[in-house]
């Protein structure tokens, strides 16, 4: 005797969060099942591996049928077909769209085409995770960047408006968004000590503060171009970035700009002595990271380019988290004692977002 | 001119790509009604039109507005080649025609094509303007509602039930016409669509002008069923109560809603006898039908019995083992009935009731479960006319459509009133003038066709008959006096002239009247039974093989097996209602389905311990070869094992009755006047009583011999039935007995299962094993799928066997799956033994687990004082006042944690889908049924030539019940409703050739559209306009 079918609908669609996961996953049934009865449900249950074979074929045929309609989640809200519990329907769209860590730090910054997908064999293979669930992640970065990338206004909205998701999810899509648009390194060898988080959080800060959104924060006109567009830099700002640069080339401009920092900071720093002798090099460091800002392929290698020029020489003086909070503020605020310089603003503007970044990329 | 049906076409949305070139598509809409078309304009290039049409308008006649479903066609439009179909929408529009239903359709359908399913919705809105007063008009029958529900509608009130409506129409089946060989898939599909709406429409107006005749407004218990009979055409078919009913006035005033059915009613209904000849069952000639019964009471003697009853000529080839005896038994029993009885069967050709809940105080007495069947030959080879072989009655006919085409629904008609007599004669037999619960089903295969019929003999108060006149008969008045809880199990036949073997004994509740030592009906509970412990669901499940045959051998082959699957269904329903403790059966329902070569029965009841019935005797195993040691030891073993398994049952369904001994004296009836004047009539049969007692002693218990390997395999299979997991109770009726404390989270779900049997050469053992094997699996899925809501109770437990091929068999399940309180459960059981401990101080404990048991049972302690009080009450037979009632059915109901949990659930932001609840119940869990919309009549086919892209025919079939569910959804959403209650998917006909990619699925669903408000947002609206009730929106509750 042969199962040749065996359905269940109910007029509310049952959904089990643990089977869910298991498909996010990307299981096959034979291994969900498998691990469900290593779970121990059959014991708690009662049930026997033929009903819970059949339970999981349901519920993956459920979801398999919720597929296309998660692929646009308004379309999940207005739907017909499947009767679901607006809290339930929050949790399918929540969990589909969520990623792995591993994975996301794989694919960050990388072109979302064809290409990057061919790599996900790799990628499964390094990390782990089912090709299958790979394949759904990658996906869903893809629709998510087609979706909003042409579009005005925040980023955090338009995909949280498009893409029914929960704020910290939304930041997150923003974040990978931003860095796949601006193809940020941060597969480098030296960058696998930072987690997604942190790029998170800079990409934050940089939207918040470097793109052409952030300049227009009343808009006049809200249908011009120029209306916030959260996913490209400011192209201007980066020009003027350039200006930055008589802060390091103007040998007074320097040494009145350290001892500066030096009078304010002296007894209150543990390096006191390293942050002296190393002053200049940093300081050059990080003018010259906004100097090159110019040029794509110099924005892509921001990151690797602040770890280099400023997290690893502290890092290898074993200066505390809190020196460098310390310097940094000082070494901010001391700018604006300069007579001779004129682009305070775009220094608050630059250094203002680059002292957070590198806050959050001070560890180890 | 009678009637204006005004549509406008509004938006679509979500539709499909229909040009690849620009992924859009240029849709516009056609508007059908009879022979009108309207177009709507090209909507270009968007999947979301916004048409915003103007009013088309049909000037219809009434009866084609019953008739004709709304045909809305949706296209996309294509400059140089034929329009391309999106899909289409029927809309019956009978809801509108009936003043206190919907008023207008609005809202957003699903798109369907019977090729790729839904695609996309479109928002219509539906007015009808009605000119003329509409009961001039014969033809039509404007006016008279339809209700699929078996009680009296929770805000009707029932004035007079007129009785028993049929009706049929037959056409051919546009599947089997010669066009459908140059046509394709869709159109044939789309054609059969069309054709069915077009029938039921015509068949609810038929049913309609005949319940006019009978001066009623209303039909209750509506069922409609299709027999796709193949080449010999396809049947509509319908039976129904028809009824007068009233609409409780001020929504806002009701009482609070009960979980069970018909405690609303303020009045007792009278049951009417039509002064003027009904047009009813139009005098088609009566054959003698061949039909077997089933009564209640088998002994293990009887198999030889069968034989005696199938010899008698035209009686019937499977005539029931005391039809014999039934014979002279029938004439007796009615002389000695006598009097109202009679009148009520002579005023009506079949008095026979649909319903399965009644109004207090309408149903008198059961008498046990009457059912016939009748194996016919849909020929059209044959000779055209009526011959009858081998002493049989089985009618052959030639289905000519050419020639013969308005005979036909006569021939229908002819076998159905055979088997309907049959019924009669059989309740007649029984003592009982009516039959209630009753209904009617066809299994077909190839050209062989069974009919069946059941439903509950019983006798309908008399007083009933006739209108506001009191019948003066000392016997009635006997009866009036009997104590509400046990007066339905009374015997109604003469206990001297017993139709069949019976052990009687005095009833354990009031010691009066003689009651069966089991009740086998097809009714629900009746709602003031008193009942101790819960109930369960009892299935007994069978196959028989059967040689491969054409026509008449095919059908004298199936009409020889059925007695004995008759005979064995009965002897594994008694067997397993034993091995539960218990002694009633309630819902019963069995169904015999044919296939090409095997036959399967498949019997589904609640079985309940009536406390009124004596308690159940134990199952005793006898061997036949008592020399043998070791076998004598397994005999014994398997013994001990079967009372270990009663003794399990018992506590799990908590059955612990009273000890029946003289010491207690009195069953609970808390009232003391009532006690006292009982304990008078305990005295008197004192006596009786311990005779009685003696002879349940282990004499009678149920002896099942092992005389060879079947029997040990029947023995071992009563023991497989595993009881469903802790949390879960199950039965197949509209409440589970012992449970009144639901809270408001229901499910219904349909499961369909289609196994494939492994060998050809397979026993009936093997057969029987499998069969078994998959109903289990199927229940032990349920309660898997649905541990999360538990403790739940699966109610309505509806299942389906079908075989559509030689090797497949199907299964289909659809019941609702209602969570409710265990605390709450404590408590109210508290306060019911603390009230009963004032009233009846002086009983002693063991009687106070009496009333701890009873579910909503404080009805009869309530009864009888109000009935002394209000003399004039007590007179027309009003039963319990309504205010009392209500204050009993208000501690019992669900206001249990559900509704809080569920209102402080997070509103659905954004969502425009509003949630339609689905229930094949009455009701609905802590809400109170507003109003009624009409009835819900669907039937669809799809039909898929890529199955395998579809995912398979699992992934295919759930797409379309899916699909199936979110149509009737949506229509009853545009009525203004959000429910469905009595939901039943009527017909799921599966056919699938993988090997050709192909499979085609047809289901019928029926229901009726409601508003319900909860509970908990009654009061508060009540304060409010009552007008908001209508607004379906209100209820913006969240199903989990």
């Amino acid at each position: 005797m042969t199962s040749e079918l065996d359905i269940f609908v109910g007029n509310t669609t049952l959904i089990d969060e643990d089977v869910y996961r298991l498909w996010l996953d990307g299981y096959s049934v034979n291994d969900a099942v498998a691990l469900r009865v290593r779970s121990g449900i059959l014991e708690q249950t009662g049930a026997t591996a033929g009903v819970l074979q059949s339970d999981t074929m349901d519920h993956y045929r459920t979801f398999h049928m919720l597929e296309r309609l998660l692929h646009a989640p308004p379309k999940l809200l207005h739907q017909l077909i499947f009767q679901i519990p607006p809290s339930r329907q929050a949790l399918l769209i929540e969990r589909y769209y969520t990623f792995d860590e591993a994975f996301v730090r794989e694919v960050l910054g990388k072109k979302l085409s064809k290409g990057t997908k061919k790599d996900l064999d790799d990628i499964s293979t390094k990390t782990g995770i089912t090709l299958k669930s790979c394949r759904r992640q990658f996906d869903n970065f893809k629709r998510v960047f087609k979706v909003v990338e042409e579009m005005r206004g925040s980023l955090v909205d338009n995909i949280q408006q498009h893409f029914l998701l929960s704020d910290r999810l939304a930041r997150d899509y923003a974040a990978i968004v931003f860095f796949a648009n601006n193809r940020f390194e941060t597969g480098k060898k030296k960058l696998q000590y930072l987690s997604f988080g942190d790029f998170a959080f800079c990409a934050e800060l940089m939207i918040q503060n470097w793109t052409l959104g952030a300049v227009g924060e009343a808009p006049t006109d809200p249908d011009s171009q120029m209306d916030d567009m959260d996913v490209d830099l400011d192209k201007e700002f980066l020009q003027d970035l350039k200006e930055l640069k008589v802060l390091v080339a103007d040998k007074d401009l320097l040494d009145l700009h350290k001892s500066l920092v030096c009078t304010a900071l002296r007894g209150k720093l543990s390096v006191f002595s390293e942050m002296e002798t190393n002053f200049k090099n940093l300081s050059r460091g990080l003018v010259n990271v906004a100097a090159k800002l110019t040029h794509n392929k110099d924005v892509r290698d921001l990151f690797v380019d602040l770890v280099e020029k400023f997290v690893e020489p502290c890092r290898s003086d074993h200066w505390p988290l809190s020196d460098v909070r310390l310097f940094l503020n000082q070494y901010s605020v001391s700018v604006h004692s300069l007579d001779g310089f004129r682009h305070q603003t775009l220094w608050d503007r630059y250094m203002g977002t680059l002292r957070g970044c590198l806050l959050r990329l001070y560890h180890d | 001119m009678p009637g204006k049906l005004k549509v406008k076409i509004v938006a679509g949305r979500h539709l499909p790509v229909m040009d690849r070139a620009s992924d859009l598509t240029d849709a516009f809409v056609e508007v059908k009604f009879g022979n009108t078309t309207f177009k709507t304009d090209v909507y270009l290039k968007s999947l979301n039109p916004q048409w915003n049409s103007e009013w088309f308008k049909f000037e219809v006649d009434d009866e084609d507005l019953q008739d004709e479903p709304l045909q809305i066609t949706v296209l996309d439009h294509d400059t140089y080649s034929a329009n391309d179909a999106i899909g289409k929408v029927y809309i019956d529009i009978d809801p509108l025609l009936y003043s206190e239903a919907a008023t207008v359709i609005s809202g957003w359908f699903p798109i369907y094509d019977t090729i790729h399913g839904i695609r996309g919705e479109i928002n219509v809105v539906v007015k009808v303007d009605l000119f003329n007063d509409l009961n001039r008009f014969r033809q039509s029958s404007c006016g008279v509602k339809f209700f699929c529900t078996t009680s009296i509608p929770k805000c009707y009130r029932a004035v007079v039930i007129h009785g028993f409506v049929e009706e049929l129409v037959v056409n051919e089946d546009p599947e089997y016409q010669w066009i459908d060989r140059i046509r394709t898939p869709r159109a044939s599909n789309e054609a059969r669509q069309r054709l069915i709406s077009l029938m039921s429409g015509e068949l609810q107006r038929k049913i309609g002008l005949k319940v006019l005749e009978m001066r009623g407004n209303a039909v209750v218990g509506y069922l409609q069923c299709f027999d796709l009979e193949g080449e010999s055409g396809l049947v509509v078919r319908a039976i129904g109560t028809a009824c007068t009913l009233d609409k409780l006035s001020s929504p806002a005033t009701f009482l609070p809603a009960c979980n069970s059915p018909s405690k609303e009613m303020k009045e007792s209904p009278l049951v009417h006898p039509p002064s003027h000849g009904c047009r009813s069952t139009h005098n088609s000639p009566i054959h003698t039908a061949t039909g077997s019964r089933l009564t209640q009471s088998f002994s293990v003697s009887v198999p030889t019995l069968i034989y005696t009853g199938m010899g008698s000529g035209s009686a019937g080839k499977e005539g029931g083992p005391f039809k014999a005896l039934l014979r002279q038994q029938t004439q007796s029993a009615l002389e000695q009935r006598g009097g109202s009885p009679h009148r009520f069967c002579r005023r009506r050709e079949f008095p026979f009731l649909t319903l399965t809940a009644f109004p207090p105080g309408l149903l008198v007495h059961v008498g046990g479960v009457v059912s016939a069947r009748s194996v016919k030959l849909l020929d059209r080879i044959h000779n055209p006319a009526f011959v009858g072989i081998m002493g049989n009655t089985r009618s052959y006919k030639l289905l000519d459509w050419n020639s013969f085409n308005s005979d036909e629904p006569e021939t229908r008609d002819a076998w159905w009133a055979e088997i309907r007599q049959e019924i009669k004669s059989h309740a007649k037999a029984l003592g009982c003038h009516a039959v209630v619960g009753y209904s009617e089903s066809t299994s077909i295969c190839e050209e062989v066709c069974i009919l069946s019929a059941s439903g509950t003999a019983a006798v309908l108060s008399p007083r009933f008959l006739q209108e506001g006149t009191v019948d003066g008969s000392l016997e009635q008045r006997v009866e009036e006096n009997l104590p509400v809880g046990c007066g339905f199990c009374h015997i109604p036949y003469d206990e001297l002239n017993m139709p069949f073997p019976a052990h009687l004994t005095h009833c354990y509740n009031c010691r009066k009247q003689k009651v069966p030592d089991v009740l086998f009906t097809t009714i629900d509970l009746p709602t003031d039974a008193v009942v101790i412990g819960k109930g369960c669901l009892i299935q007994a499940r069978l196959c028989r093989l059967k040689k491969k045959a054409q026509a008449e051998a095919n059908a004298t082959a199936i009409s020889n097996l059925l007695p004995f699957m008759e005979y064995e269904v009965h002897t594994q329903l008694m067997n397993k209602l034993k091995l539960k403790g218990m002694n009633a059966l309630f819902g019963l329902r069995i169904q015999i389905t044919v296939g090409e070569n095997m036959l399967m029965g498949l019997a589904s009841a609640t079985g309940v311990y009536l406390a009124a019935l004596p308690m159940p005797g134990g199952i005793q195993i006898a061997g036949k070869t008592p020399s043998d040691g070791s076998y004598e030891q397994h005999i014994s073993h398997m013994q001990k094992k079967i009372n270990d398994t009663i003794a399990k049952n018992k506590e799990l369904y908590e059955i612990n009755p009273p000890e029946v001994s003289e010491e207690i004296i009195g069953s609970p009836i808390p009232e003391p006047r009532q006690r006292s004047r009982l304990l008078r009539s305990q005295s008197e049969s004192s006596d009786e009583v311990t005779e009685l007692d003696l002879s349940h002693g282990k004499k009678d218990a149920f002896v099942l011999e092992i005389d060879d390997t079947d029997a040990m395999e029947d023995v071992h299979s009563l023991l497989t039935d595993v009881p469903p997991p802790s949390g879960f109770y199950s039965c197949n009726t509209e409440i589970m007995p012992g449970i009144n404390n639901w809270t408001s989270e229901i499910q219904m779900f349909t499961s369909v299962r289609v196994v494939r049997l492994s060998s050809l050469n397979l026993t009936n053992q093997a057969l029987n094993k499998n069969f078994n094997g998959l109903c289990e699996n199927l229940l032990k899925s349920l309660y898997f799928k649905l541990r999360s809501m538990t403790p739940c109770c699966l109610c309505h437990v509806n299942f389906t066997v079908s075989l559509p091929e030689d090797e497949l068999i199907q299964v289909t399940v659809t019941a609702v799956a209602i969570t409710f309180d265990k605390n709450q459960a404590l408590q109210t059981t508290k306060a019911h033994a603390e009230k009963s401990l004032q009233r009846a101080s002086t009983d002693n404990e063991e009687l106070l687990q009496f009333p701890l048991e009873l579910c909503s049972d404080s009805v009869p302690s309530h009864a009888f004082p109000a009935a002394k009080e209000h003399p004039e009450s007590a007179s027309s037979n009003s039963g319990t006042p309504a205010a009392q009632r209500a204050v009993t059915v208000e501690k019992a109901s669900p206001m249990g944690d559900g509704n809080f949990r569920n209102r402080s659930a997070p509103p659905c932001a954004g969502s425009t889908v509003g949630v339609v609840k689905m229930t094949p119940l009455s009701f609905i869990p802590g809400a109170k049924i507003t109003k009624y919309l009409g009835i819900i009549n669907m039937f669809f086919i799809r039909e898929t030539t890529s199955l395998r892209e579809e995912g398979g025919v699992s992934g295919f079939l759930h797409t379309f019940i899916a699909e199936v569910f979110a149509m009737v959804r949506a229509h009853v959403a545009a009525l203004g409703g959000n429910a469905v209650v009595s939901y039943i998917m009527k017909q799921c006909v599966f056919m699938e050739n993988p090997s050709k990619n192909q499979a085609q699925c047809l289901i019928n669903v029926s229901g009726d559209a409601v508003v319900f408000v909860r509970e908990s947002d009654l009061e508060v609206m009540s304060t409010q306009q009552p007008a908001v009730n209508c607004q379906p929106t209100c209820t913006g509750e969240v199903t989990t």
